[in-house]
């Protein structure tokens, strides 16, 4: 998805002649568009499947994406403009207006969220059933579909476009070892990715290293802490469980021999 | 009136026929097998009827007004394999599913919509397993949280997409006793199966279908050799003629 929007942020760009979150979010979502469609049609008319034809189209997206970015850094003196910092992203790059943007987006999701929770855990869970029981599921898929362009397009700027996916799915990843219930893996999801902006954004700030690859180290690390030492669904705990198990099998055996024996 | 009539339904996939005049009427109060070989377009037509998949042609009414109209008079059990059942969720809460339909928008499910899923799961003897997590559930197990689910929508008429794969015989039970409870209470259920063997004990009506309607009817006199054969093309051999013509 956000390797998909990059030629559209390009483009928007070229027509637009500056940088504008708006723009960008129009252009990011045309291209995402046509990206779906291109995949829906090679899945359709070919004998390949779903995860290779977005293999095929994400890739060619994000190579056009990175040439139009070129060619705008080479050409329309992109490095004022600052278009570069879409690459890899750069927190310090956000003006005044950029973070008002961000705040009024994030409190428009979190809304949005709370208000419709319900439906988008039936439309993720069982779509079918969904539409069966009267839940306007292609205009709530939409809704949804646009909050998530929107996080991409407005997270450019912070992490950049290789990264976004990484952004958008990792915190959610760590937070699923944590919980059963949708409604805490939401909250804890959002909390991770809060922390691991925080850190990242201070570290980008003190190293002079890019924001984005930074946010992400530190989103990786809480995830592979998750996977680690979550209790009940992480590994160690998962060996540890079955170190127990096998000790209590042992002793039952060693009880059944000596029975045996008597 | 009739709760379910279906009028000449065609459904094409990519401009190839899978479902041609599909027409039959179910009287209230009946379990009806839907009975085909693979690819028969059973689920098709399920599908079709609840317009998950778009209509050539044909017209499906519930009630008496189109089934557009209806929605909530129709509650469906998709098969089991159809979702993620590592999904972050817990029994209880997708049988609270079947409760949206009532609860409305946006609001929250009331103490009243989580009695009711609780007593849907003792029905289907799962209460004990209510706050287990999905993914921890059996097959038959998650088979009958589905069941529940559609028992917690309170429907009048219900469709359910081989409900009987892969369930163990425990399971097996509870779902014929929910099918004979839900007659009973005069609902009407139609029902995707596969297994010929056990047509005659569990249903009512039979539709034979292959891409067509082969026969639909009673099962006594519908259910016949000469009509399993005509459905199967001829390769049901392993039936001996005393299971059929009874």
């Amino acid at each position: 998805m956000a390797h998909a929007a990059l030629p559209g942020i390009c483009i928007a760009f070229l027509l637009y002649g500056q940088k504008s979150l708006l723009v960008f979010l129009i252009g990011a979502a045309c291209s995402g568009y046509i990206a779906t469609v291109c995949i829906q049609f090679i899945v359709k008319h070919t004998r390949i499947k779903e995860d290779a034809a977005i293999g095929i189209v994400l890739s060619v997206f994000f190579g056009l994406g990175i040439v139009l970015l070129t060619w705008i850094n080479q050409h329309e003196g992109g490095n004022q403009s600052g278009i570069n910092d879409f690459l890899f992203g750069k927190a310090a790059s956000l003006t005044g207006s950029d973070v008002n943007v961000l705040t009024v987006t994030a409190v428009t999701m979190i809304i949005t969220i709370l208000v419709f929770f319900k439906e988008f855990k039936i439309i993720t869970f069982d779509r079918a059933f969904a539409q069966g029981i009267g839940v306007p599921v292609s205009l709530l898929n939409g809704v949804l579909m646009f909050l998530i362009v929107s996080v991409v397009v407005i997270g450019l700027q912070a992490v950049g476009v290789v990264l976004m996916s990484a952004l958008l799915i990792t915190p959610a990843l760590a937070a699923r070892y944590w919980t059963e219930k949708l409604e805490w893996m939401t909250l804890l999801a959002g909390v991770f990715g809060a922390l691991s902006g925080l850190a990242g954004a201070y570290m980008s700030l003190i190293t002079y290293v890019p924001t984005g690859p930074l946010v992400i180290i530190f989103a990786t690390a809480l995830f592979l802490f998750s996977f680690l030492f979550a209790p009940k669904r992480g590994l160690c705990s998962k060996i540890i469980r079955r170190h127990v198990e096998r000790k209590k099998l042992r002793v039952k055996q060693l009880m059944y021999e000596r029975g045996e024996q008597l | 009136m009739n709760p379910l009539v279906v009028e000449q339904v065609t459904v094409a996939y990519d401009r190839q026929l899978v479902l041609e005049d599909v027409s039959f009427s179910v009287p209230e109060g009946k379990l009806v097998g839907i009975i085909g070989p693979n690819g028969a377009g059973k689920s098709t037509l399920m599908k079709a009827m609840l317009n998950f998949i778009p209509r050539m042609h044909g017209n499906v009414f519930v009630y008496g007004k189109p089934y557009e109209k209806q929605r909530h008079l129709v509650g469906y059990v998709p098969q089991r394999n159809s979702v993620d059942w590592d999904f972050p969720t817990n029994a209880l809460d997708v049988v609270l599913m079947g409760r949206y339909g009532h609860i409305g928008l946006w609001k929250r499910p009331r103490k009243e919509d989580v009695d009711i899923a609780m007593q849907c799961l003792d029905k289907v003897g799962m209460l004990p397993y209510a706050k287990r997590q999905i993914s921890q559930l059996s097959g038959g197990q998650q088979q009958r949280v589905f069941l529940a689910r559609a028992l917690a929508q309170d429907a009048s008429v219900y469709f359910m997409d081989e409900p009987f794969v892969g369930v163990d015989a425990a399971t097996e039970k509870a779902i014929v006793q929910l099918l004979n409870e839900l007659k009973m209470r005069g609902k009407t259920v139609l029902v995707v199966h596969h297994d010929l063997q056990t047509v005659r004990d569990y249903f009512d009506y039979v539709l034979l279908l292959n891409k067509r309607v082969v026969a639909f009817g009673e099962t006594e006199s519908v259910f016949t050799y000469d009509h399993i054969q005509k459905t199967y093309g001829g390769k049901v051999t392993f039936l001996s003629s005393t299971h059929i013509v009874g």
